[in-house]
C-alpha cells in the first residue's frame, strides 16, 4: 500500500491497485456501496469462531470424561486378572498385584499431565479429575485388598510378634545327675 | 496294562517320597563327610604270621570288638562289633583257620573265618551262675580234629568241636562254694585237669577224660588258710596262688592227681615286702609278682621251690611268654626312660640272655605302656626277629619292629566321652597358611571339567578327575577359619583322659594332649566345657576349653581342672582344686572382660565353688547371686532337690569363692511306683529365633521357651528291666516337665503299658521321646510342645505396632506362667540308641531330628513329622504350610540316612554344632567309629552349592555380552543403510 502511494506520487498516470482494500475501511475515502455492510462479515466470522470454540470445549470435556472413566475399564480387567490369579502367593499373583498397585499410583502422580490437553477456561475439569482420582483410588484399594488376601499386609498380630526373640529369664538354674 | 499302571504308581510313590527326603548322590559321598573306623583299647592279641598269606593280628578290645589287623600297615581287614553286653573274655585261633571268641561271661562261643571274618558257627553255652570264664584252645600244629575247645563259663565246663561248634559234652561245676580256677590240658594228653577251690580253703583237682567228659579222678586237699583267688599257672602241673594275707605264695602241684602245697613267704624272696599281687603275664615256670612297687620274677623249680631271679621297676609292662626255636621261651618287657621306651626280649629260662634290646622315641602324650604282645619271625639270617604290639595308656596301639614304630592307631578315639566344638584361628593378612589357590589356568581347567560333568560330556577319566578334585577342593582342610564356618575343630575327650582336636574338613587329628595333674599321675576326664570363647572382646586371646577331671574313681575324690588352648593344644594351666566334683554348671550368660565363662562346681558337701577365681568374676556372680539355682537328681532314691544360693562359706573356710546353698524344694517320686530312668534339659547354648508360633489361620501361639525346664521320665520299678520282662499291666511310663527354679511340675503325662528305655531330645519348646509300647509291641515316639497361655492375650495389632506389650520383658519362673501342651504319638519302627537335633546359628532354619538307630546309622527326620498339629485330613491351607497328613507311624525313608552306606559302630552320641551359615549344621557322631557330616535341614538356601558351575555362569554372561554387542553393531549398520536408501 505504501508502495502504491509512492508510485502514484512519482507521477504515474494510472495504476491499478490489485491489493484488496475491502478489509481496510478506515483508510479509504470512498464510501462503501449502498447495501454493503462492512460489519457483517466481521460479525459472521466471530460467530463461527465462537461456535468452533464451543464445539472444542464440549469435545474437550467429552474427552476429559472419557479419560476420567478410562481407569474403570482397567479396573474391571484388573479384577478379572486378580480373580484368575488366585489367593496363593506365587510369581503370577504377585506380579498382577504389584501392577495393580503401580498403575493407579503412577496415574495419580501424573493426573495433571493427563488432563493438560483438555485445559481450557471454559472447560470444567474438576469433576472428571475427581472421577479419575476416585477410580484410580478404587484400583489402588483393589490392589491393597488383593495384597491383604495374599497375606502380605501386616494386619495380624502374628506379623508383629514373629520376629520377637524369646524373653530373657531372670533366674538361672543348672544341675542334673551327679558325675559317677 | 496293569503292569504299566503299577509301574506308574510306583513312580509316583517314589517321586513323592523323594520330595521330602534328604539324599545324596553317589559322587557326593565323602565331599562333606568323613568316617573313621576304630576298634578300642586292645585286651588280647593273637598273631597269625604264617609264611603264606597276609600277616595279621587278631585282637579283641574293651569296646567288644574282635578285629583282624594288617601287620604291615595296621589297617583293619575285618572287624566285628559285638553288643555292649557281649564283652569278650578270650580270643584264640583254632585249626589255623578259625578265630574263636568267647564272650558274655563265657556263655557265647563263636568262630569266625580267619581270612574274611565271616562267622562260621556260633554256640550258645548254658550258664548257671557268674564265674570266671576260661577259654582253652589246644595248640595242635597237626590240625588234629579230635581235639576240642574247652570252655569254662557260668559254672559249666564245655567241650566244643572246633569244626562246627557242636557241643561234645558238658560237666557241671555249679556246686556250692566251688570256684574253678584253672582248666589245664597238657599237650599230648587226653586228660583235662580242672583245678578249683572250695570255699577258698580247699583245693580240688578233677581229672576229666577229654573225649567223653567223664570224671576219671578227683582229688582234694584242705589248705590251712585261705586263698586270695589270684593265680598263675606256671606249668602243666603247677599253679602258684597267693593266700588271703597276700604275703605267702603257695605252689600247688598236682602231678598224677596228687595235690601238694608248698608255701613260700614273700619276705623270704624280697626284703621289706608289703602286700603282693600276681601279675597277669603267663610265663613258663616263672611268675611275675608285684611287691612294693617293684616287679619281681620268681622262678618255680621242679619241686615247687620258688626263687627270685630278677626285679624291675614298677612301670614295666610285660608280655606273655612266647616259644621261640629250640624249646626256648622268651618274653618281652617295656619300660620308660625319659622320652624313650626300652623294649627288651629275654629268655625265660635265662634272664641274662637278651635276645633283643631296642630304644624307641615315644610321644609324651601317649603316656605309659600298658600292655605288650610279642611275636617272632625268622629273619633272613635265620636269627629270631621280634615285633611287639604295644598298647599305651592313651589306648593307642603301636607296632614296633626293628627299633621303629611301624604303624600306630589312635584307639583312644573309640571311647569318646564328651565332645565340644572350637573355632580355628582367623587367617591373618600376608600369612598364607596353605597353598590351595592355584593359577587361573588351573582354576579354569577345573571349572571346565566340572562343566563337562554337568553337561554329561565327561569321559570316565574326567569323572574320576572331577571326583578327586572335589575331594581336595577349596582348602577344606585349611587350619584357619572360613567365612561360612564350615571349618571347625571338634574337641573330644576320651575315657583315657586324652583330648583330641579333630578337623571338620578331613577328620585328621590337629593336636592331642594327655591330661596331667600335679596331684595324681593320671586324672580321669569327666567332662568338657567351653571356657573362653573370644568373639567381641579379648580378641588377642586364644580360645580355651575346660576339662574337668578327677583323681580316682570315687565321687568324693578331689577334682582337677585343666585349661587347654584350642589353637595349640597346649595345657595352659592345670589346677588341683582341692574339693570333689559332683556337678559342673556353666553360666553361659555371664562372662568376664576376657570372655572367660563363669562356672559353678558343686561338691559332695553341698557347696558350690565359683570359677574363674578372680575378683571380677566374683563381682559378676554376686550381682546375680539371688538368681542362681542348682538342682541334683538322686536317681536311686527318686528325689530331685533344688537349691538356692545362701551365703559365702567364709565361716567354714577362708575361700571367698565358695558358697553355701540351701534346699528350696524337693520332688519325691514314690519309690514303689516310679523310678527315674532319664532326665534331660535343653542345650544351654541353643539359639531360639522367635517366641511365636504362627498357625495357618494367622493365629499366634507363644512358645514356652525356658532354660530352666527339666524333662524327667520314670517307669514302674518292675518295668525298669529289659523290654518284655513285664506285662503291660505292670508297667507305666510317666514323663514330667519340671521347672528347676521353683520345683513346679508344669506337665505330667502318663503312658500306661509302656516301658523304657527312654531316649529323648529337648529343643526350644518341645520334647520328643522314644519308648516301647508293650500293648502294641511297638516302639513309640511322642512329641510334647509347650505353649505359654499367659501371653496369649497379646493379640491387639495396634498395641504390638506401637510396642506396648510385655513380650520381651524378662520373665521369672516365680511369676507362675500358665502353660498348655500339645502332644501326639506315633509308632516308630526301629529301636533307638540316641536322639539329637540339628542346631543352627540363628535358629531360623527348620529342625531335623537325628536318630541313631539300632543299626548304628543316623536317620534325619524332619521335625514336621513330629508335629502335634498333624491331622488326618489337613485343609488346603495347612497343606500349603507343610503339615503332613497324620499317619500312625513315622516313615523311615532310606535316602534320609545321613550316614548313607556307612555304620557308626557302637554309636553312643551325636553332637550338633551350628556353622556360621544359617542353613548349615555340623553333625558329629561317636561310638567305636567316628562320623562327621554337614547338614542343611532346609537345603542350602543361603549359598550356592559346591557343584554350582561358575564356568557355565561366566560363559553365559560372556556370551550374552558378546551377543548384545554384535546385535547392536548389526542394527547400527542396518539403520545406516536404511537412511541411505
Amino acid at each position: 500500500m505504501d508502495k502504491g502511494k509512492a508510485v502514484m506520487g512519482a507521477g504515474r498516470r494510472w495504476a491499478v491497485d490489485f491489493s484488496d482494500q475491502s478489509t481496510v475501511p478506515s483508510s479509504r475515502d470512498i464510501l462503501d456501496p449502498p447495501g454493503f455492510s462492512r460489519a457483517s462479515p466481521e460479525q459472521d466470522d466471530s460467530a463461527t469462531s465462537r461456535q468452533k470454540k464451543d464445539a472444542e470445549a464440549t469435545w474437550k470435556l467429552q474427552k476429559a470424561w472419557e479419560v476420567a472413566q478410562s481407569p474403570f475399564k482397567n479396573l474391571m480387567m484388573m479384577g478379572f486378572m486378580m480373580w484368575m490369579a488366585g489367593n496363593t502367593v506365587h510369581l503370577f499373583s504377585i506380579g498382577i498385584t504389584f501392577s495393580a498397585l503401580w498403575q493407579p499410583l503412577s496415574a495419580l502422580q501424573s493426573v495433571g499431565k493427563i488432563f493438560e490437553p483438555f485445559k481450557d477456561n471454559k472447560v470444567e475439569l474438576l469433576m472428571p479429575k475427581l472421577v479419575f482420582l476416585a477410580l484410580n483410588l478404587g484400583g489402588l484399594a483393589l490392589g491393597i485388598w488383593k495384597l491383604n488376601t495374599l497375606g502380605l499386609l501386616p494386619t495380624h498380630a502374628s506379623d508383629w510378634v514373629s520376629s520377637l526373640p524369646p524373653p530373657q529369664e531372670v533366674e538361672h538354674s543348672g544341675g542334673g545327675f551327679a558325675f559317677h | 496294562m496293569a503292569m504299566a499302571l503299577r509301574l506308574y504308581l510306583l513312580l509316583i510313590v517314589f517321586v513323592s517320597s523323594a520330595i521330602v527326603s534328604f539324599s545324596l548322590y553317589e559322587d557326593q559321598v565323602g565331599l562333606m563327610d568323613w568316617h573313621q573306623r576304630y576298634i578300642g583299647k586292645v585286651k588280647h592279641a593273637v598273631f597269625h604270621t604264617q609264611k603264606t598269606g597276609r600277616k595279621r593280628v587278631i585282637v579283641s578290645t574293651e569296646e567288644n570288638v574282635v578285629a583282624s589287623l594288617d601287620l604291615r600297615h595296621g589297617e583293619i581287614f575285618w572287624r566285628h562289633v559285638l553288643g555292649t553286653k557281649d564283652a569278650i573274655d578270650g580270643v584264640d585261633i583254632a585249626l589255623g583257620k578259625y578265630v574263636i571268641t568267647l564272650s558274655s561271661e563265657g556263655s557265647m562261643l563263636r568262630a569266625w573265618n580267619l581270612p574274611d571274618g565271616q562267622m562260621v558257627w556260633e554256640t550258645s553255652l548254658h550258664s548257671a551262675q557268674h564265674s570266671k570264664s576260661l577259654l582253652s584252645v589246644p595248640v595242635n600244629l597237626k590240625f588234629d580234629k579230635d581235639y576240642s575247645i574247652l570252655v569254662f563259663g557260668g559254672g559249666y565246663l564245655h567241650a566244643v568241636s572246633p569244626i562246627d561248634g557242636e557241643l561234645l559234652w558238658k560237666k557241671d561245676f555249679t556246686a556250692e562254694g566251688f570256684e574253678v580256677q584253672r582248666v589245664l590240658q597238657p599237650l599230648e594228653s587226653s586228660i583235662v585237669y580242672v583245678l578249683g577251690f572250695l570255699h577258698s580253703s580247699e583245693a580240688i583237682v578233677y581229672q576229666i577224660d577229654s573225649k567223653s567228659g567223664e570224671v576219671v579222678a578227683e582229688k582234694s586237699k584242705a589248705f590251712p588258710g585261705r586263698f586270695s583267688g589270684e593265680i598263675s599257672a606256671v606249668s602243666n602241673d603247677k599253679v602258684v596262688v597267693l593266700d588271703s594275707t597276700r604275703s605267702i605264695l603257695v605252689t600247688i602241684s598236682f602231678v598224677d592227681g596228687e595235690i601238694s602245697f608248698q608255701k613260700t613267704l614273700i619276705s623270704s624272696l624280697v626284703e621289706d615286702s608289703g602286700e603282693a599281687e600276681i601279675l597277669s603275664p603267663l610265663l613258663s615256670n616263672m611268675l611275675a609278682v608285684k611287691v612294693n612297687k617293684r616287679t619281681i620274677f620268681v622262678r618255680v623249680g621242679d619241686q615247687g621251690k620258688l626263687e627270685m631271679v630278677d626285679s624291675l621297676s614298677d612301670e614295666t609292662a610285660m608280655s606273655d611268654s612266647l616259644p621261640v626255636a629250640d624249646d626256648q621261651v622268651a618274653f618281652a618287657s617295656v619300660h620308660h626312660e625319659g622320652s624313650k621306651i626300652h623294649l627288651t626280649v629275654k629268655l625265660v629260662d635265662d634272664l641274662d640272655t637278651v635276645l633283643l634290646r631296642e630304644s624307641i622315641q615315644m610321644d609324651q602324650h601317649r603316656g605309659r605302656v600298658d600292655r605288650v604282645f610279642i611275636n617272632n619271625y625268622i629273619k633272613t639270617d635265620r636269627s629270631n626277629g621280634f615285633r611287639a604290639l604295644i598298647v599305651m595308656e592313651d589306648h593307642s596301639l603301636l607296632l614296633l619292629q626293628q627299633g621303629a614304630i611301624v604303624w600306630s592307631r589312635e584307639e583312644g578315639l573309640a571311647s569318646v566321652t564328651d565332645v565340644t566344638t572350637a573355632e580355628l584361628p582367623v587367617e591373618k593378612d600376608g600369612v598364607s597358611v596353605a597353598k590351595v589357590e592355584h593359577t587361573l589356568v588351573d582354576w579354569l581347567k577345573g571349572h571346565i571339567l566340572k562343566l563337562k560333568g554337568s553337561l554329561l560330556l565327561a569321559s570316565p577319566e574326567d569323572v574320576v578327575a572331577i571326583q578327586e578334585m572335589r575331594m581336595k577342593s577349596s582348602g577344606r582342610s585349611k587350619l584357619t577359619r572360613d567365612h561360612n564356618g564350615f571349618r571347625k575343630l571338634f574337641i573330644a575327650l576320651t575315657r583315657a583322659g586324652k583330648l583330641f582336636a579333630l578337623h571338620t574338613g578331613d577328620g585328621r587329628i590337629v593336636w592331642s594332649t594327655l591330661l596331667n595333674s600335679p596331684a595324681c599321675a593320671r586324672p580321669s576326664g569327666i567332662s568338657l566345657y567351653q571356657w573362653q570363647v573370644p568373639h567381641h572382646h579379648a580378641m588377642d586371646e586364644n580360645p580355651s576349653v575346660l576339662v574337668v577331671g578327677r583323681c580316682g574313681s570315687d565321687s568324693s575324690s578331689p577334682g582337677v581342672l585343666s585349661f587347654v588352648d584350642v589353637y595349640t593344644g597346649k595345657e595352659i594351666s592345670s589346677s588341683d582344686i582341692g574339693h570333689s566334683v559332683v556337678q559342673v554348671m556353666p553360666l553361659p550368660l555371664f562372662t568376664d572382660s576376657t570372655e572367660q565363662r563363669l562356672h559353678l562346681i558343686a561338691d559332695t558337701d553341698g557347696h558350690v565353688h565359683l570359677y574363674p577365681k578372680t575378683p571380677e568374676a566374683l563381682g559378676i556372680f554376686q550381682r546375680e547371686f539371688q538368681n542362681v539355682y542348682w538342682y541334683n537328681v538322686e536317681g536311686d532314691d527318686g528325689i530331685i532337690r533344688g537349691h538356692g544360693m545362701k551365703s559365702s562359706c567364709a565361716g567354714e573356710t577362708a575361700d571367698e569363692y565358695c558358697f553355701t546353698t540351701r534346699e528350696l524344694w524337693t520332688v519325691v517320686f514314690p519309690s514303689e511306683s516310679e523310678k527315674i530312668i532319664s532326665t534331660l534339659t535343653r542345650k544351654p547354648n541353643e539359639v531360639v529365633h522367635t517366641q511365636a508360633k504362627v498357625s495357618t489361620d494367622q493365629d499366634v501361639l507363644y512358645k514356652y521357651v525356658s532354660r530352666n525346664l527339666l524333662f524327667v521320665a520314670t517307669v514302674s520299678p518292675k518295668g525298669a528291666g529289659e523290654i518284655g520282662s513285664v506285662t503291660p499291666e505292670e508297667s507305666a511310663l510317666v514323663v514330667y516337665l519340671i521347672d528347676t527354679v521353683t520345683g513346679r511340675i508344669l506337665h505330667r503325662l502318663s503312658h500306661q503299658g509302656c516301658q523304657g528305655p527312654v531316649h529323648a531330645v529337648f529343643s526350644e519348646n518341645w520334647v520328643v521321646y522314644h519308648y516301647f509300647n508293650l500293648r502294641a509291641h511297638k516302639y513309640e515316639v511322642t512329641v510334647v510342645e509347650i505353649y505359654d497361655q499367659s501371653r496369649a492375650e497379646n493379640k491387639n495389632v495396634w498395641k504390638l505396632v506401637l510396642g506396648k506389650h510385655n513380650l520381651t520383658a524378662p520373665i521369672s519362673s516365680y511369676s507362675r506362667p500358665e502353660m498348655f501342651t500339645k502332644s501326639q504319638s506315633y509308632f516308630f519302627p526301629q529301636s533307638v540308641k540316641t536322639i539329637a537335633v540339628t542346631s543352627t546359628a540363628k535358629g531360623i532354619t527348620s529342625k531335623q531330628l537325628l536318630i541313631g538307630t539300632i543299626g548304628d546309622q543316623i536317620l534325619a527326620l524332619d521335625k514336621r513329622f513330629v508335629d502335634p498339629r498333624r491331622t488326618l485330613n489337613p485343609s488346603q491351607a495347612e497343606k500349603e504350610e507343610g503339615i503332613i497328613p497324620l499317619t500312625d507311624s513315622l516313615p523311615i525313608i532310606p535316602q534320609s540316612y545321613i550316614t548313607h552306606s556307612l555304620k557308626v559302630e557302637g554309636l553312643r552320641g551325636i553332637v550338633t554344632a551350628p556353622a556360621k551359615l544359617e542353613s548349615t549344621t555340623h553333625v558329629f557322631a561317636y561310638g567305636v567309629d567316628l562320623f562327621y557330616t554337614r547338614l542343611a535341614p532346609s537345603k542350602t538356601y543361603d549359598s550356592l552349592t559346591d557343584d554350582f558351575s561358575y564356568a557355565l555362569l561366566l560363559i553365559t554372561i560372556v556370551a550374552l555380552v558378546a551377543a548384545i554387542y554384535i546385535t547392536w553393531a548389526l542394527s547400527e549398520k542396518k539403520e545406516l543403510s536404511e537412511k541411505w536408501r
